[in-house]
């Protein structure tokens, strides 16, 4: 197993002589680059396919309790006795200590900025009306640096792009609670949090 | 040290999000892709490449031999006819619905060569398609060719 | 640690980079595949078995993509393993393969990394949406640059590094990349032309991006006595070094990539290297975005924490500096097909090392480190070679 001609037929190869340039030697790199007009003029042949798939993605024990609580205002952490760790998004293992996690953690519905950005294009690659912020919230009442991404409204464009948000208190800002489904929509944005530093 | 999990007792706690993949596919031939097909357009002609070291022809075409990797520039016309090498009778579609007349799918070994086509086969009973019998292209009229597999309708029997 | 049989790479061959090709993602393998065989003159038969690795099947819209890029991989009816990290796939895949020959398992194994990206329409980005958690964070609409966005602000935000000192790594890779004759975009830019480029999502801009690509690369690689009977001049697999951190990227210090470090100090320690910048004399390290070669520098411990920026500005990584950073030209300049980026950077480090590297030939070139990095921030892959 596994001896290959390789060593038994020494005489197969050509020994590449101290000193030659092999890539130099190389003229011509292989390939056939096509432009986006080929297409479109009908230069090339093509197929095309959508895919049929349509999906039912489950949220599982941990993030199905944390929509519930979301549809009831509030935001919901799970916690390890081991390493002590308050977990937003809730897991029901603890992925450092490899066992379950212990207790459910109410935790608030303000934090802090840990890092944002601000979007000019949209999911499909098209331009946006109006530029929006989005952002990791580090929660507060969960350990550190337990952030979870969502958007920031009512912050200043230029303050924003000068870097001045950067550890900006916030507070989420909810849907009427008949408008809640239990998703991570039913916070529309996050906005700041007035009178703190 | 209490290794249970909590569980969910009532499944309207299960939360699920719908969607589907969003994506649509162009697809380029190939380097030996675009010939064969469009000699399949323009001429309804069936090409192949062939490796004289290793002693094959390829179909569809090939650019390189798979056993021996060099670059294969030979191509040869290898006609439309083949033997059915197996075949199966379908009786619902791709998404599982009944379809309202069954179809005949087969493997057709082009003569001479080492491949072939999964196609349709027409013109025929059910009764009648037999592992071993000799079968032929049949072709769309030229204006409705494409440069696509479904340029062949299907395979029917040679009298 | 026992290594049954040192690992030497003895040939590479790429297809060139481009937004579009017509080969089938088969035939780019095979040509990239040729031209490595070719180059260290040895045919299919003197394979005993081959790696490939290529990132996302959503890409080519075709599943089991291993599978079917097969046949143009040589790896008909021969022991054939697919791997896949991500953006990390280029350099994990000459990994995976040193494992087969490190092993003593084979003598000789091909490794190939290959992507095309061009059949996902509108843009391959699509091919993306499925990467994020269905339940957080797709309800939001995300963007795939809002990640690289949010990592880059973080870094620039922890250190104080401003945009123009970041823009200063497009300029010279794409710079570099006028020597690469695969390239997919080199040109001559300059820190304004960055700069005044399109803001997409703050602060990413245009320039600040490699480009979509397809292309393939590969490399033969050998144990040590067959190698000594193919060449006279192997390059030795001396260290590698993987790690991935967890997809709760959003619980994680984004500006300082922990992960890299680990995979860094792994290889490191294979390798007998204790002082990185002083004993590396060249590497390419893994540029999607001109931010991250200077992440990624500090998370291979080439530069401290928050001083990479200051070594590009003061010329160190020039190819004529004392640490040259992709003197290839990188993903920026050269182009970004994702399973095979890496594997392009491997490629250039084999050829940095043998002095083969023509007009991008950086001197005395004798060890030499390539990196990859990808999947949801949360890869990184070193693999170190010498001459």
């Amino acid at each position: 197993m596994g001896r290959s001609n390789a060593s038994r037929n020494s005489n197969n190869y050509e020994i590449i002589k101290e000193g030659e340039k092999v890539s130099e030697k190389i003229k011509e790199y292989p390939g056939h680059a096509l432009k986006a007009e080929d297409f479109k003029e009908g230069k090339v042949l093509t197929t095309k396919w959508r895919p049929n798939a349509k999906y039912a993605w489950s949220a599982g024990i941990a993030v199905s309790r944390f929509l519930k609580e979301l549809k009831n205002g509030k935001i919901i952490a799970r916690k390890c006795n081991k390493c002590g760790r308050i977990m937003v998004p809730p897991r029901m293992f603890c992925e450092w200590c490899f066992k379950p996690t212990d207790e459910w953690v109410y935790v608030k519905d303000t934090g802090r900025i840990v890092t944002y950005s601000i979007s000019y294009i949209s999911a499909e690659r098209g331009r946006l009306e109006k530029p929006m912020v989005v952002a990791v919230i580090a929660i507060d009442g969960a350990s550190e640096n337990m952030g979870i991404l969502h958007k920031v409204e009512g912050v200043d464009i230029e303050e924003a792009k000068a870097g001045k948000l950067f550890g900006m208190r916030v507070k989420a800002v909810w849907k009427p609670p008949e408008e809640r489904e239990g998703a991570i929509t039913d916070i529309m944005y996050f906005k700041p949090l007035e009178g703190e530093g | 040290m209490n290794m249970s999990i909590e569980k969910i007792r009532d499944p309207r706690d299960i939360k699920h999000r719908f969607g589907d993949m969003e994506a649509d596919y162009i697809y380029t031939l190939g380097v030996a892709g675009e010939r064969f097909f469009r000699e399949i357009k323009e001429n309804a002609k069936i090409f192949g490449t062939k490796c004289t070291k290793c002693n094959i022809i390829y179909v569809p075409p090939r650019m390189y031999c798979e056993r021996c990797f060099e670059e294969l520039k030979d191509w040869i016309e290898v006609g439309s006819k083949g033997t059915v090498h197996t075949f199966t009778i379908a009786y619902v579609d791709e998404n599982g619905n009944r379809l309202e007349k069954p179809e005949i799918w087969a493997f057709i070994k082009i003569h001479g060569t080492e491949g072939g086509f999964i196609h349709k086969l027409g013109e025929v009973d059910i009764e009648d398609v037999c592992i071993g019998m000799e079968v032929e292209a049949v072709f769309k009229e030229k204006e409705q060719r494409t440069g696509s597999i479904t340029d062949i309708l299907y395979f029917k029997p040679v009298k | 640690m026992l290594i049954k049989k040192r690992v030497a790479v003895v040939g590479a061959g790429m297809t060139l980079f481009r937004r579009r090709m017509l080969e089938t993602g088969r035939e780019m393998c095979w040509e990239a595949a040729k031209m490595a065989l070719d180059s260290a003159g040895l045919t299919l038969k003197d394979i005993d078995c081959v790696v490939l690795g290529t990132a996302p099947d959503a890409f080519d819209g075709q599943h089991m993509k291993g599978e079917y890029l097969l046949d143009g991989a040589g790896a008909w009816r021969k022991p054939y393993v697919r791997v896949y990290v991500g953006g990390g796939t280029g350099v994990f895949v000459p990994i995976a393969g040193w494992w087969h020959v490190a092993s003593g398992l084979f003598d000789t194994c091909l490794v190939i990394g290959e992507e095309k990206m061009s059949p996902c329409h509108p843009h391959p980005q699509y091919a993306f949406s499925t990467i994020w958690d269905p339940i957080l964070t797709r309800p939001l609409e995300p963007n795939l640059i809002w990640i690289f966005a949010l990592e880059m602000h973080r870094y620039m935000h922890k250190y104080g590094i401003k945009k123009e000192d970041i823009a200063l790594v497009a300029v010279k890779n794409k710079r570099n990349a006028l020597d690469h004759p695969c390239a997919q975009i080199p040109a001559k830019i300059t820190v304004e032309d960055v700069l005044n480029s399109e803001v997409l999502v703050w602060p990413v801009q245009r320039l600040d991006i490699s480009p979509v690509s397809d292309g393939a690369a590969a490399v033969v690689l050998c144990s040590e006595d067959v190698a000594k009977k193919v060449t006279d001049s192997p390059v030795w697999i001396d260290g590698v070094g993987w790690c991935l951190d967890s997809t709760y990227w959003t619980n994680r210090e984004l500006a300082y990539p922990k992960y890299v470090e680990y995979a860094a100090r792994m290889a490191y320690k294979m390798a007998g290297i204790h002082n990185p910048p002083k004993e590396i004399d060249v590497a390419e390290v893994y540029d999607p975005f001109d931010y991250k070669e200077l992440h990624h520098m500090e998370g291979l411990q080439l530069a401290r924490k928050g001083e990479a920026p200051k070594l590009t500005k003061e010329g160190v990584t020039q190819r004529d500096g004392d640490l040259p950073i992709n003197p290839s030209g990188g993903l920026l300049g050269v182009g970004n097909p994702i399973g095979a980026a890496g594997m392009m950077k491997v490629c250039e480090i084999f050829w940095q090392l043998r002095g083969e590297a023509g007009k991008r030939q950086v001197p005395d070139a004798r060890t030499g480190l390539a990196q990859a990095w990808g999947d949801l921030m949360q890869v990184g892959t070193v693999i170190i070679m010498r001459s």
